[in-house]
């Protein structure tokens, strides 16, 4: 190696661990602080204590608000997996001359401004006559997990050689059970990965959300963002370790069912 | 046979999920966009004409390119090195940078967005660190200043610049590298003649995304940096939530979306065209 070639790795090593000590930043300055004694975010912290997570056990909004926001992600995730699977086997399918331009659409809401779509949809509900709060936040919702299903299905189906499941019925199984035993375990790793980071995006939705509840019914990030407004303390930590942990759970089942470098490929 | 050819049956699976977000996303999108350009029943660009006219909208405007632009920068800059760190490491190296994309990913910008509230205050880490270092004479507050709104923006937003050019550098052989240098290419040229041409549609579909994602963050501005300063994405909420001014809302909206559709829809275009050239 050469002085420059050298130099050059040393600078691009030091810039990637740079770039991970400031991308794990913020989940260790929350977990800590949850674990602090001070109330106003003292770091390093006076003395360590449990208080907050106490407070967060007694807290009697909180906990309506997550099981909300867990039933809805769990809902639209799953909702999201059947219709997301079944789209992506009839485009890959069918020799359908659109079909680029269809997946394009399906995957667009994961690139367009959160807060346009749900003013767009705030509007064609009103116009449509739709006030009820849980049938407006499902709706929405499959909208946001939709796309990260449909994307990596896709991505799984067009790696698969369909006449496997033609192996299968000529060795003598009848075509669900090929399909079952084919096709299925071929597609869990992207079951798994499409419909974990679909039920965190929505766990996580703010910019949609925001304009389909209301005082009484709340999600998760809502209810987070107020409390950071109005009246923050570390409870908000305490919260926001719990959602780390959860995290970081995912992280490790993921890499145990599929490995690190496959949740990579977004 | 000829009728089954041009309508194959199974694409009748798709039809479900196609139809839905027809009518749940793009119904109301188009909606959008057809009342933006209607007052009072009739076709008229005058809300475009009066918001284009008021020269706080070019500062909303400004504000928002301004920021998506820099916080775009700073991911490229610390982002692309990452992305060649990983392509290139193995083991506890490439595991630990990997879970250091995929574990924040994971976890809500709320969250995020609070604890960097904590970390940019004047007693906070950035500033204990500066000082420490005698880089900063007296701490400082880097919490609602632009500063700290792109330190912040851009750690949320880092891995969508980290991911695409990781996935097109892996794909890259590392022999052809050797090759250059075999032929006596230099470490200079090899990089700028090989390895960022192979490396430029991962570049920029990774621009494409951390621009439009921060030209429309919302939530990320709102706590660390304020009200005082306005972007269209910030602009359009409060006209809705706060001001219940909804044809100013619907302005930027249509505004906001415009730019992020025409980066997505061009890089789209751009990253096929680098594509097919390499």
């Amino acid at each position: 190696m050469t002085a420059i070639e050298r130099i050059a790795s040393a600078v691009v090593w030091a810039l990637a661990a740079f770039t991970v000590v400031f991308l794990l930043t913020p989940l260790v300055v929350t977990v800590l602080v949850s674990f602090g004694s001070s109330t106003v975010f003292t770091l390093p912290a006076p003395s360590w204590s449990l208080r907050w997570y106490q407070a967060l056990g007694r807290s009697r909004e909180l906990w309506p608000v997550v099981w909300a926001s867990v039933q809805l992600a769990a809902l639209s995730t799953a909702v999201a997996l059947v219709l997301g699977t079944l789209c992506a086997i009839g485009l890959l399918r069918s020799q359908f001359k659109a079909r680029d331009a269809i997946v394009t659409f399906l995957v667009s809401p994961l690139m367009l401004p959160g807060l346009v779509i749900g003013i767009a949809m705030l509007e064609t509900f009103r116009a449509a006559g739709l006030r009820d709060v849980w049938a407006s936040l499902i709706l929405a919702h499959v909208v946001i997990t939709l796309p990260y299903v449909v994307r990596t299905v896709y991505a799984a189906l067009s790696l698969f050689d369909f006449t496997l499941i033609d192996a299968a019925r000529t060795l003598g199984l009848p075509y669900p059970k090929a399909v079952m035993k084919v096709l299925v375990p071929a597609l869990a790793p992207a079951f798994l990965t499409s419909g974990m980071f679909a039920f965190l995006a929505s766990m996580d939705n703010y910019p949609i959300s925001i304009f389909f509840t209301n005082a009484w019914t709340k999600t998760l990030p809502i209810q987070m963002l107020q409390y950071v407004e109005e009246s923050p303390d570390p409870t908000i930590a305490a919260i926001s370790a719990l959602l780390i942990l959860l995290a970081a759970a995912v992280l490790v089942i993921g890499d145990r069912l599929v490995g690190l470098r496959r949740m990579a490929d977004l | 046979m000829n009728s089954a050819r041009r309508i194959d049956p199974v694409i009748l699976l798709a039809l479900p999920a196609v139809l839905y977000l027809a009518v749940v996303y793009g119904v109301p999108l188009i909606v959008l966009l057809g009342r933006s350009v209607m007052v009072g029943g009739m076709p008229s660009l005058s809300p475009f004409i009066s918001f284009l006219s008021d020269p706080f909208s070019w500062t909303v405007i400004w504000n928002t390119v301004r920021i998506a632009v820099l916080v775009t920068l700073v991911c490229l800059f610390i982002g692309y090195p990452t992305a060649l760190a990983l392509a290139r490491a193995g083991g506890v190296a490439q595991a630990l940078i990997l879970v250091a994309i995929i574990l924040p990913l994971s976890v809500g910008v709320v969250v995020k967005a609070f604890a960097w509230q904590i970390v940019l205050r004047r007693d906070g880490v950035v500033s204990q660190f500066m000082t420490g270092l005698g880089l900063w004479s007296e701490p400082q507050r880097l919490l609602f200043t632009e500063a700290g709104l792109v330190i912040g923006a851009a750690n949320v937003f880092v891995p969508f610049m980290i991911l695409p050019i990781y996935s097109v550098l892996k794909l890259v052989d590392p022999r052809l590298g050797e090759a250059a240098a075999t032929l006596g290419a230099s470490p200079l040229y090899r990089f700028f003649k090989v390895a960022l041409p192979l490396s430029l549609p991962g570049i920029v579909t990774g621009i494409a995304f951390v621009f439009s994602m921060a030209a429309s963050m919302y939530v990320i501005p709102n706590l660390l940096i304020g009200d005082r300063f306005q972007t269209l994405a910030t602009l359009t909420g409060r006209s809705f939530l706060f001001m219940r001014n909804e044809q100013l809302g619907s302005t930027t909206a249509v505004v906001l979306l415009v730019l992020t559709v025409a980066v997505v829809v061009g890089s789209a275009a751009l990253s096929k065209r680098l594509g097919g050239a390499s």
